[in-house]
């Protein structure tokens, strides 16, 4: 690969917002995979995400991974992102849950209020 | 108040305003009402919306069209449209905003900044979050005295523990003349019921990196490695892919990002052993020797490993150096006590609500993290006390609650900030019984080089064995204080000079445990079985006949409306009665 310069910095990191917001996927689904999440089980929880996916053919939901996200005798945790709405935080999640949440919040974009902890980012410095 | 936040003004709130403007005119209204333009209000999903003073309403997804209609009937009739004002969806409870509840509003995350936001796996996603921009500005704008100063002006302490002042550690190594300089991160964390710089690694390798760089140039190092325990797999999985991503990029390498600048960051896997945190003896143990640390001086600024110049930092605090390079050392000692700046992280682990990993300004209280953030004691517990620090630290007891949390206040406890384990102990605790806990682990993980720490510890756990099992003897609370303090004054390493921490804390806090089980034989905590008399006290039992649900042996004879029975026959001592029974009945 090419070797960075400064510039090339700044161009990736306005190209990955706008790719967050508007690269054409319209939901995204963060599932928190540090020791404490893979520990609870977050690798069913992915795996479970991944065939719901295949199952439904969706091509507008993009899957990625995080580190713990703090609150660990929670876990398993994922994060809803739908285009244009506050993020919303699940926890305790098993493949039962994990499928009720693709099939109404990501498919109908209703949030489950019952399994839900939070909607909305951390604040940051 | 007119939200102009993005989500509002894209759903027509500036249009909402001008439609406002204009009706107030007509009405020659303009002169009593005033309209405020706000930041965003938070609530973007009901934009635009508007909060009309002095009555305080709360107005969601008011369009252009309504807008004769709202001042008709609020602000000259005086009545609140009820079309506008906001109902929560019936009998549902709606998911609490993040700020809203307690875990999440008293955090500041620095250190954490990227948590749950970004693919530890992709480079372009820490970038995305004004990655490696620090170590652009450090390599490109500034001198390695710009950089240590700003970090001596920020009044960064290493967050390992020993909180000695980050800047000055780099000055000290950048004064040493030496071609070859090794720039060290200690990702090697022993301590029960610690997991932060675990978690920053897999969590945001790349932030350790880049606080890395920095140092490197400001000490003119250009070789690095970062230690961490093999016990720690995903940690060293995520750092290695981050440092090939970095080396791919030339983030990493050779003439880092055109810069000219050089350097290397190699991982060394160790064993796992608590000493090696220490680090004279993490040096050895890179060197391929036996991980036993040497007398100091000199110091690792001015002969390290290899004999060569080096500073060590740990996780935490590598993570916290970028943000200070791009916002300023005025930033970060914004948050903080006078002599503890920024912020803190915390593994918060024990008899709580919510376990995890927080990061909180320093000098925020105890009672905050227990308490608001922590959720409170599990199963309606009392809090009896934290052991912070680990097994170098010490016991806070319940009185000190409101202790503010920062390297001098602990300190005065008795106990330490250490790297930041937070183990919250209820009323079940027996405090002579953590002491010996705590003391099996540095007995066990001493590497023996030095007479106080090899038998000195190995004889203080002799006592503590003791007194946990009804041997104790009068004179042994005076014999541990004794030797606790020889262990602590003529150690050879940290290890030593911290471990009897727990057992002098201890003491000092909870002596009348101590006295109970010499004295009396009894553990006031039901925890030492063998001062556990198992037979049900009669004045306490409530009868509820949760002991014999418990109990798997059928030694426990209940009857509805009955004081229990223990058959002592068939008890096995195996206390499930006692983690039953509410009422402390069983003694």
């Amino acid at each position: 690969m090419a070797k960075l310069t400064i510039a090339d910095l700044k161009k990736i990191k306005e190209q990955y917002h706008q790719g967050l917001r508007e690269g054409g996927f319209r939901v995204k689904i963060t599932v928190h995979m540090g020791t404490c999440g893979i520990a609870a089980g977050a690798r069913a929880i992915m795996n479970t995400v991944m065939e719901e996916i295949a199952k439904s053919d969706a091509k507008d939901v993009a899957v990625t991974t995080s580190g713990c996200a703090g609150l660990c005798s929670q876990e398993p945790m994922a994060t809803i992102e739908l285009a244009g709405e506050p993020p919303v935080k699940y926890i305790a999640l098993t493949e039962d849950k994990m499928r009720r949440i693709y099939a109404e919040h990501v498919k109908g974009g209703k949030p489950v209020q019952e399994f839900a902890l939070v909607a909305g980012h951390e604040t940051t410095y | 108040m007119i939200c102009a936040g993005t989500g509002c003004v894209a759903n027509g709130s500036l249009r909402v305003k001008d439609a406002l403007e204009t009706e107030l005119i007509k009405r020659n209204l303009q002169g009593e009402v005033k309209i405020v333009l706000t930041g965003c209000n938070g609530f973007c999903a009901k934009g635009p919306v508007m909060v009309v003073y002095p009555e305080d309403i709360f107005y969601q997804l008011v369009k252009t069209e309504d807008v004769p209609h709202l001042v008709e009937e609020h602000f000259i009739k005086g009545r609140p449209v009820q079309k506008f004002l906001y109902t929560p969806p019936a009998d549902k409870k709606t998911i609490p905003v993040m700020n809203e509840i307690p875990f999440f509003k008293h955090q500041v995350l620095r250190a954490l900044r990227n948590r749950s936001l970004i693919d530890a796996e992709k480079v372009e996603e820490y970038i995305a979050r004004d990655g490696y921009m620090a170590a652009a500005k450090a390599l490109l704008e500034m001198t390695p005295e710009q950089i240590v100063n700003e970090m001596k002006k920020s009044g960064l302490r290493g967050r390992g523990g020993a909180g000695f002042l980050t800047g000055l550690k780099w000055e000290l190594c950048a004064r040493v003349q030496g071609d070859i300089k090794y720039i060290l991160c200690n990702g090697d964390e022993g301590d029960p019921g610690a997991f932060m710089d675990r978690s920053v690694m897999e969590a945001d390798p790349h932030s350790v990196l880049e606080g890395m760089i920095i140092a490197a140039k400001a000490i003119n190092a250009h070789y690095g490695y970062i230690y961490v325990r093999a016990e720690y797999p995903l940690a060293v999985q995520r750092l290695q892919l981050a440092i090939e991503q970095a080396k791919d990029n030339g983030l990493l390498g050779k003439n880092i990002l055109g810069t000219g600048f050089d350097l290397d960051i190699e991982i060394y896997q160790g064993a796992g052993a608590f000493v090696c945190g220490e680090e004279t003896a993490l040096m050895a143990s890179i060197e391929g020797k036996r991980g036993m640390p040497r007398a100091k001086p000199p110091f690792p600024a001015v002969k390290g490993l290899w004999q060569r110049p080096s500073v060590l930092n740990n996780v935490e605090t590598f993570a916290n150096v970028p943000p200070i390079i791009l916002n300023g050392a005025d930033w970060f000692s914004s948050l903080g006590t006078e002599k503890s700046k920024g912020t803190k992280v915390f593994a918060l682990s024990g008899a709580l609500n919510n376990i995890g990993l927080v990061e909180v300004p320093m000098g925020t209280p105890l009672k905050t993290i227990i308490f608001d953030i922590g959720g409170g004691i599990k199963n309606n517990r009392k809090f009896k006390a934290v052991q912070m620090g680990g097994p170098s630290g010490g016991c806070i007891p319940h009185t000190l609650i409101d202790t503010p949390v920062d390297f001098e206040n602990i300190n005065k406890t008795g106990a330490i900030m250490g790297s930041g384990g937070m183990v919250v102990m209820d009323e079940a605790t027996c405090m002579p019984a953590m002491a010996k806990f705590f003391l099996e682990f540095t007995e066990d993980e001493s590497c023996g080089k030095c007479v106080p720490c090899r038998i000195g510890n190995r004889t203080l756990l002799t006592i503590l064995q003791r007194i946990t099992s009804g041997e104790g003897r009068e004179g042994d609370i005076e014999l541990l204080l004794a030797l606790s303090q020889q262990i602590k004054d003529t150690s050879l390493c940290g290890l030593g000079q911290t471990s009897p921490n727990p057992v002098l804390t201890t003491i000092k806090y909870f002596r009348d445990e101590y006295e109970a089980h010499i004295r009396d034989h009894t553990c006031p905590a039901r925890v030492c079985t063998p001062l556990v008399k198992f037979v049900v006290n009669q004045d306490k039992c409530k009868k509820c006949g949760q002991c014999f649900r418990a109990c798997p042996t059928g030694a426990l004879k209940w009857e509805k409306g009955q004081v229990a029975y223990i058959d002592p026959e068939k008890c096995t001592k195996c206390k499930s009665c006692i983690k039953a029974c509410r009422f402390w009945s069983i003694d």
